[in-house]
């Protein structure tokens, strides 16, 4: 019933308003004058478009400048952020500029030079100078934005330096995995066919390399030292994103890609400097990944170096947790392999035991 | 000159004998398989309408979905059915697939299709004194491969598994595997074999619109007298010609890749539990395939919408164009441009750092010539006689929005910038304004402009005013916000994003931008009644409304099929010779002979109209 009676009041409106477009049209066509080819609201609207202007500039101002709670800038935690932020709010002050003063020639000269009786518009087809004025001093002030830009971006870009710490970060539909080089500070190649429903990364065995590689449940880099993320996808385009690192890049199948940062700020530092004591450095996805796409979360932890060393040295190899996994380990490594990751004997014969049995069926 | 004299002759005499054909053509003939190019463009505009309602409806769905996150649209579930889930929840892979066809039909088939389609079919040949299009069979076929295009696409929104919705640039490996989404199953299927049949449908409609300019000029229409409506039109289809192909090649890999077994863009996958066999691919391959055509293809949209703007500005302000031909010029020099600034939609991909900073240099010229647009526009305001027809005001929001949305353009054209704006609200708030609502713009000022001619009626201003204010503020409501987010970090493409402690908060903004939103898209029914209505009950037009000196105003107030009833007229003058020193009216139609205007004339007119009387 509910349903009906809106129903028909929306009818109710709609043809009102109907009469009242009818009405008033048909009182213009009695005022006659339709030789008259200047809009009768003509000043209305030219002061409209300069209380517009008034108006936007105010709320735009209100609103940049504290005028709301919520604050839209996040705290930069990475050095290069800072280089990234600092071009930022360089080229937020031209175009700021040439914005507001460019809006406002538009909509007051749309204000001041409005329709009037007698006044007659300036025939004013060119001016080659004024022209070459704002075609050259454009290009200087972007030729400074450009240059300024590309030395923050050969800078950002280039290999990372020696003794990064380098990460192993893979997207698939719709989580992060991480890996870690472990003792050996290499990472072991990885082959997408190796991977299955518990070697997610697809970690390859047969390198020596891989044997104490570890894949903990959240990130955890050292503030004040450079971390390199080698990134890859296994199965659609993703994006490793994280704001206030000033950091994304891409993580594209069957191309790796990489991006390296030197974190500034602990987790602790930064609960203290937003106030949040809940503050937790957030991974985001940031290519359209398919339908869990907005919950690709995780965690990044940053600690104080001695943290993050203690924390390191904490974490158990892969193959140690996933003991099944010496089987893909070559025969003549597989000794090495049990000794260095540390896999006790018992469990070393019980997978022995394994391989025999299922060999003679 | 004398090849085009025969050609004018001959299409003379033949659309005079149309045009006695004419009375007896069936309804069919006249309205539906028309080649009268007249017909065609508002073919395209009605079904450019269509697809705007469609498009902007689908925008308004999934604001819903991000303003209101716990809201329960079950009321829904009568249009969406298992779109939305029983708990009243929004489907994200359908909300995945809203977004793609939103920006899909904005961007092929209203922006492009609706815009290019509408007014280069009706003003190239209007404004150029030709009876018709080089080959209205061509014209005939490009309107009905777009319809061909749109009925595949509409119904690719109706199955069971979805439309396609990867996103409307459809990165593989994602459009590429029914595993990933299901859009990408039989939705992406049909998406591919409509956008084929649509860049069919933009090549031919390109091909002649190139052809007419060149060839079927009226007497007198040297290129640098024609209004830069058609040097915008002309340049957008050399553009269209030049990528759009790109973009066939582009698509036809990516059906091999998902119908016959190839590793174009694919490599190392594994998926659904089991690894593919793809090997040796590269899905940047793709993207750097899709921006060769998708960024010429903003300026496509755009380059109309200035041309329109440029008519519109001059004629409101009684006044010319200032700096024509710098304009002229700039339009060359983005066309140029377009071609070579694609990859800076792909500073973060992976592509190497070298090859971005080539592209960031390059995008930031591309800057250059865009400024010399907005600083003429606002000159040619400046010291006018400014007339506030409906039409006027949406070319100066034009212009506001393309200062706006330009300007965030240096932040996302800086690679060192781009890395954190990258995908974010900041990029939507950019394109939403400089292509998108300026274009949609544009597209509105077209059509406030030339309604009088197209059907001989005027459509109401006060309507028209209402709209405009609404739709103008709203715009800004809805998109400027966005930025402030984007800065936020807030990554695009998300369906919600209270799993993020970093994107908790701004609900309430989130809430305004979709009640802003709400509040524009209702405006366009004004739009729609004040189009509609006077269609067949606005008042008469006059020949000439806005007092304008383009030549589709020396036609008859309804033209027939061929346009002019007697002979065509002859072109003396630019068309921006308003309020000319010493004329006794504001405004001097190119038909006027510089030898009946000594008055006004300067000393080379002089001469001109010396040697005008000996030619005659």
């Amino acid at each position: 019933m509910l349903n009906v009676i809106i129903i028909i009041a929306a009818i109710l409106i709609l043809v009102i308003l109907f009469a009242i477009f009818r009405v008033s049209s048909l009182v213009d066509v009695i005022k006659g004058d339709s030789s008259n080819k200047i809009p009768s609201s003509n000043g209305l609207q030219a002061n409209l478009l300069l209380l517009f202007l008034i108006i936007g500039l105010i709320g735009g101002f209100y609103y940049s400048f504290g005028g709301l709670e919520e604050d839209f800038v996040l705290p930069v935690a990475s050095k290069h952020g800072v280089i990234t932020d600092n071009l930022f709010w360089w080229t937020m002050a031209i175009t700021g500029i040439v914005f507001i003063v460019t809006q406002i020639f538009l909509f007051g000269f749309s204000w001041k030079y409005q329709h009037r009786e007698n006044q007659v518009a300036y025939f004013y087809p060119h001016n080659n100078k004024l022209e070459m004025v704002w075609t050259i001093i454009p290009a200087i002030v972007l030729a400074a934005l450009v240059f300024t830009g590309w030395k923050a971006w050969i800078d950002i870009t280039r290999e990372s330096p020696e003794g990064s710490e380098v990460i192993e970060i893979m997207g698939y539909q719709y989580a992060w995995s991480v890996r870690y080089p472990g003792a050996d500070n290499v990472l072991g190649n990885y082959d997408y066919l190796k991977i299955d429903a518990t070697n997610q990364m697809g970690i390859d065995f047969s390198d020596r390399a891989s044997f104490d590689d570890f894949i903990p449940r959240e990130i955890h880099v050292p503030k004040g030292k450079p971390v390199r993320f080698n990134i890859r996808a296994r199965d659609v385009i993703h994006s490793v994103y994280q704001p206030h690192f000033r950091l994304q890049m891409n993580a594209v199948p069957g191309m790796p890609t990489q991006f390296w940062f030197e974190p500034t700020k602990t987790t602790e530092e930064m609960r203290v400097e937003t106030g949040n004591p809940d503050f937790q450095y957030e991974l985001v996805c940031n290519k359209i990944c398919g339908q869990g796409h907005f919950a690709m979360r995780y965690i990044i932890v940053v600690d104080e170096l001695e943290d993050y060393n203690e924390w390191f040295k904490s974490q158990e190899p892969w193959l140690k947790q996933n003991a099944d996994y010496l089987t893909e380990v070559p025969e003549k490594l597989r000794e090495v392999a049990s000794i260095t990751v540390g896999i006790e004997n018992e469990v070393w014969s019980n997978v022995q035991k394994g391989l025999t049995n299922s060999s003679s069926k | 000159m004398s090849i085009t004299d025969i050609q004018i002759t001959e299409k003379l005499t033949h659309g005079d004998d149309h045009h006695d054909d004419h009375q007896e053509q069936s309804f069919i003939f006249k309205y539906i398989f028309s080649t009268d190019h007249k017909t065609i463009a508002k073919q395209f505009l009605i079904t450019g309408i269509f697809w705007a309602i469609l498009g902007g409806g689908l925008s308004v769905l999934f604001r819903l979905q991000l303003g209101f996150p716990d809201m329960d649209m079950g009321f829904l579930q009568p249009f969406l059915g298992d779109w939305i889930s029983n708990s009243g929840k929004l489907d994200p892979e359908f909300y995945l697939a809203m977004i793609t066809m939103h920006g899909t039909i904005m961007v092929f088939f209203v922006l492009t299709a609706g815009l290019s389609g509408t007014f280069s079919n009706y003003l190239i040949p209007l404004q150029l004194g030709a009876r018709d299009m080089a080959s209205g069979f061509m014209n005939l076929l490009s309107y009905w491969f777009f319809f061909l295009s749109s009925i595949i696409m509409f119904i690719s929104m109706f199955l069971s598994t979805g439309p396609a919705s990867g996103g409307w640039t459809i990165y593989p490996p994602l459009s590429a595997l029914p595993q990933a989404m299901s859009g990408s199953g039989m939705g992406m299927t049909l998406w591919l074999v409509s956008m084929v049949f649509f860049i069919a449908s933009t090549l031919l409609g390109g091909i002649n619109y190139i052809t007419t300019v060149i060839n079927l000029r009226t007497e007198g229409m040297t290129f640098r007298r024609m209004p830069l409506t058609i040097w915008a039109f002309f340049i957008t289809a050399v553009l269209g010609l030049l990528s759009f192909p790109v973009l066939v090649a582009c698509v036809l890999l990516l059906v091999f890749d998902r119908s016959f077994g190839t590793s174009f863009y694919l490599s190392e996958i594994f998926i659904g539990g089991e690894a593919l066999p793809n090997l040796g691919g590269s899905p940047i391959l793709f993207q750097h395939l899709f921006w060769f055509l998708g960024h010429p293809e903003v300026y496509i949209v755009i380059l109309p919408a200035l041309g329109i703007t440029s008519e519109v500005i001059s004629t409101n302000s009684r006044k010319p164009i200032f700096g024509y031909t710098a304009m002229i010029g700039s339009i060359l020099a983005i066309a140029f441009l377009s071609f070579i600034v694609w990859a800076h939609h792909m500073f973060i991909t992976g592509m190497n750092p070298f090859l971005g900073s080539i592209f960031m240099f390059l995008t930031l010229i591309i800057a250059i010539p865009s400024a010399v647009k907005a600083f003429n526009y606002i000159t040619t305001l400046w010291k006018g006689n400014l007339v506030f027809t409906p039409a006027m005001l949406f070319s100066i929001g034009l212009v506001s929005f393309f200062i706006s949305g330009g300007l965030t353009g240096l932040f996302l054209g800086n690679a060192a910038i781009d890395i954190n704006l990258h995908d974010t609200y900041f990029v939507v708030a950019h394109f939403h304004l400089v292509m998108g609502s300026a274009a949609f713009f544009g597209l509105l000022a077209g059509v406030y402009h030339w309604f009088p001619k197209m059907f001989g009626r005027m459509m109401d201003e006060k309507l028209g005013y209402i709209h405009f204010w609404l739709t103008f503020v709203g715009v800004y409501l809805v998109f400027f916000p966005l930025h402030y987010i984007g800065i936020a970090g807030f990554p695009r493409r998300y369906y919600s994003f209270t799993n993020f402690d970093a994107f908790s908060s701004f609900v309430d903004l989130n809430s305004f931008v979709t009640v802003a939103a709400f509040i524009t898209f209702g405006a366009q029914f004004i739009f729609l009644f004040n189009f509609f209505y006077n269609i067949f009950k606005g008042k008469k037009a006059p020949i000439n409304p806005w007092n304008s000196n383009t030549l589709e105003w020396t036609t008859p107030r309804v033209p027939e099929h061929g346009n002019w009833p007697g002979e065509i007229p002859k072109v003396y003058r630019w068309p921006y010779d308003y309020s000319k020193p010493g004329a006794k009216d504001d405004f001097i139609p190119q038909t006027i002979p510089y030898h009946k205007t000594e008055e006004s004339n300067t000393d080379f007119e002089n001469e001109e109209g010396k040697k005008e009387r000996f030619d005659n």
